[in-house]
């Protein structure tokens, strides 16, 4: 097991630069996220980091060992692909046998180790079959087995689960988290999913146009993050994001727009705030209204999802739309007027040149 | 089937029989008459033992006796054999490792160097002879095998190549990165991975090849001769009805000993034409 660092690492395909600059430090032993849009360059990264891509500048470290320039099997790292890559003519037990053969590894142990990771994830049964006979999550299954019975230093993911289907994606996401949890190997996990990022990562690195916008645990991507992308990107339904005027009154500051007026409590009216600002409340963070509440917006409702354990109510205010998250027994009419109360606690303010959370 | 998709594959199931039809009819023909003997042919048509199609005495193998020994054809199978398994082997065995290094390895000029190759396909090999030939003689290569094996290699290997080429250049390029963190170097790649895979490809450029070799009769007649002891059997055949070219029960089964080899290679791999061995690797 090592810890794994990226230092200063830019990738460039000609006049494009995928991946800028990055920095990053990968502890030993813990479940890193790499989660972004696409091109974002999370995969260009991990490609990087498994030896797959040549890095333009900068180095990527693991352990203490500098590896830009050393091919992926000596990297000690084994890779789960999106699209499982199984050698199609080999049966289960031969591909994950494969990577030991070519390292000579000897026959009984061979054995062994593929006996004792087929165990682990439930595919004794199958060590005879061909990928081809295999459902979806079993071939899944055996692409991470060829990545454990290697018992490599890093285990790379890239978006492992895209090419199942709900169901299953939740199980295996379940099953990936156990593993991990047995296994304890650096993990690095690539998806454009946050909801698999926000399970899976003990920190995750929320990407987009090459650039790191937050390295952190994700309740802290989720509490505080750190820009506007990373506070719209994280968290289902996307957080709110409403244009507003930002004016202090009596020690407070004010934040209004034509469909609401919030006043700030003290304890966060310290800061100067620019006139021009966007404001960011989760869906989560806008309930039902209470009486003595001090900021409310009211939103006429075009359409509402039940979900059971929560109600969505879309509406629009002037030209953007809002989607609260409120108590699912709750009887809300479609085109009728509602209240929402704002928890102040939690709201986001935002710069709009710079999209940099100010608050 | 309910009755739309019934109707509206009729035009196509009957187009098919007939041109089964057109193509088996006189094989049918052919395949008789070899049986019959010459007085027979000579008097009836073969589609009269019909009626009595089962009752002996009307058959003999006297004709593929006769062609077999007698006009030594026998000879010619094997020297058909002798050129055509060779030369497909190894225009089979040098277009795997192009095609892989084409499809999958980076080098200067690689694209140059293939549509190069691909190029050459539009050369007529009638073109070749002449400028060809005074350097088989000088090199002592005509007239003999090893002479048409490497003819015959040369004019299948650009299509060849490019076949192969396009099957191989359609694997997930997945499997070679994780062959790579496996610790495969490209030959373990190519050996252990890509030929496995490749194997229905490989099997139809081989049936391809081989049956254009076997049924070859014009780089023959200019690279070996028709010496007995050289000559394959489309020459042989060909100077069969030459010399004998009223004699049907002997042209009939001549035929029919040059078509067998062909039939069985056809019928032994034909399920490579049909069957995906790539299912089940990638999902999609």
């Amino acid at each position: 097991m090592a810890e794994v660092t990226l230092e200063n690492v830019t990738k460039r395909f000609g006049d494009f630069t995928a991946v800028k600059e990055l920095t990053m430090e990968i502890e030993d032993g813990k479940f890193t996220v790499l989660v972004g849009p696409s091109g974002c360059g999370k995969t260009t990264t991990l490609r990087m980091v498994a030896g797959l891509e040549e890095i333009t500048e900068g180095d990527i470290k693991i352990g203490e060992r500098v590896v830009n320039r050393v091919p992926p099997k000596d990297r000690d790292i084994a890779m789960v692909f999106q699209n499982y890559a199984l050698y199609p003519h080999m049966d289960v037990f031969n591909n994950m046998a494969f990577g030991l053969k070519l390292r000579k590894t000897p026959k009984a142990q061979i054995r062994e180790r593929v006996h004792e990771a087929a165990d682990l994830l439930g595919i004794t049964d199958k060590l005879k079959s061909k990928p081809r006979e295999l459902s979806g999550g079993q071939r899944q299954r055996v692409a991470v087995g060829r990545a454990i019975v290697r018992n490599p230093k890093v285990f790379l993911f890239d978006e492992p689960l895209s090419n199942l289907d709900a169901k299953l994606r939740v199980q295996m996401r379940t099953e990936l988290e156990q593993l991990h949890h047995k296994l304890q190997t650096t993990t690095i996990y690539v998806t454009h999913d946050q909801v698999e990022a926000m399970t899976l990562g003990d920190r995750i690195a929320v990407m987009k146009d090459g650039v790191v916008q937050q390295y952190a645990p994700p309740q802290e991507t989720y509490d505080h993050p750190n820009n506007q992308f990373v506070a719209g990107f994280i968290g289902s339904p996307a957080m709110n994001l409403l244009p507003a005027q930002a004016a202090s009154e009596n020690g407070r500051t004010v934040l209004s727009s034509a469909g609401f007026r919030i006043a700030l409590p003290e304890a966060r009216s310290k800061q100067t705030l620019p006139s021009s600002v966007v404001l960011g409340v989760r869906p989560e963070d806008l309930d039902g209204p209470a009486p003595d509440a001090e900021g409310t917006i009211t939103l006429t409702v075009s359409v509402t999802e039940q979900l059971g354990h929560s109600l969505l109510v879309y509406g629009n205010l002037d030209e953007t739309q809002i989607v609260a998250s409120l108590d699912p027994h709750r009887r809300v009419e479609i085109d009728s007027t509602i209240h929402l109360t704002v928890n102040l606690d939690t709201l986001h303010v935002f710069d709009p040149e710079s999209q940099e959370t100010l608050l | 089937m309910n009755r739309r998709k019934l109707i509206a594959k009729t035009p196509l199931h009957v187009t098919i029989l007939v041109f089964a039809a057109i193509w088996i009819i006189p094989t049918l023909g052919l395949l008789i008459t070899s049986f019959r003997d010459p007085t027979n042919i000579a008097g009836t048509g073969w589609w009269t033992v019909f009626p009595k199609l089962f009752s002996g005495g009307q058959y003999s193998l006297e004709n593929y006796i006769g062609v077999l020994s007698g006009q030594s054809l026998g000879q010619s199978f094997l020297n058909s054999l002798i050129i055509s398994v060779p030369a497909t082997a190894i225009s089979t065995f040098i277009a795997s490792f192009a095609a892989f290094g084409f499809a999958w390895m980076r080098f200067n000029g690689r694209k140059v160097l293939f549509m190069l190759v691909v190029g050459l396909m539009v050369i007529p090999l009638q073109m070749t002879f002449i400028p060809v030939l005074p350097i088989y003689k000088k090199l002592q290569l005509a007239g003999t095998f090893p002479g048409i094996w490497l003819a015959h290699t040369a004019y299948g290997l650009p299509l060849t190549t490019y076949l192969v080429h396009n099957f191989m250049a359609g694997i997930p390029k997945d499997l070679f990165d994780s062959a790579s963190i496996d610790g495969a170097s490209p030959f373990m790649t190519f050996w252990r991975i890509v030929i496995p895979i490749s194997v229905p490809a490989l099997a139809s450029v081989f049936i391809f090849q081989f049956l254009w070799i076997w049924n070859d009769l014009l780089v023959a007649l200019i690279y070996l001769s028709a010496r007995p002891n050289v000559a394959p059997l489309t020459l042989s055949i060909a100077n069969l009805v030459t010399n004998r070219g009223q004699d049907w029960e002997l042209l009939t089964a001549a035929a029919f000993v040059s078509m067998a080899l062909p039939l069985v290679v056809f019928f032994s791999l034909q399920r490579y034409f049909v069957r995906g061995i790539l299912a089940g690797s990638v999902k999609g």
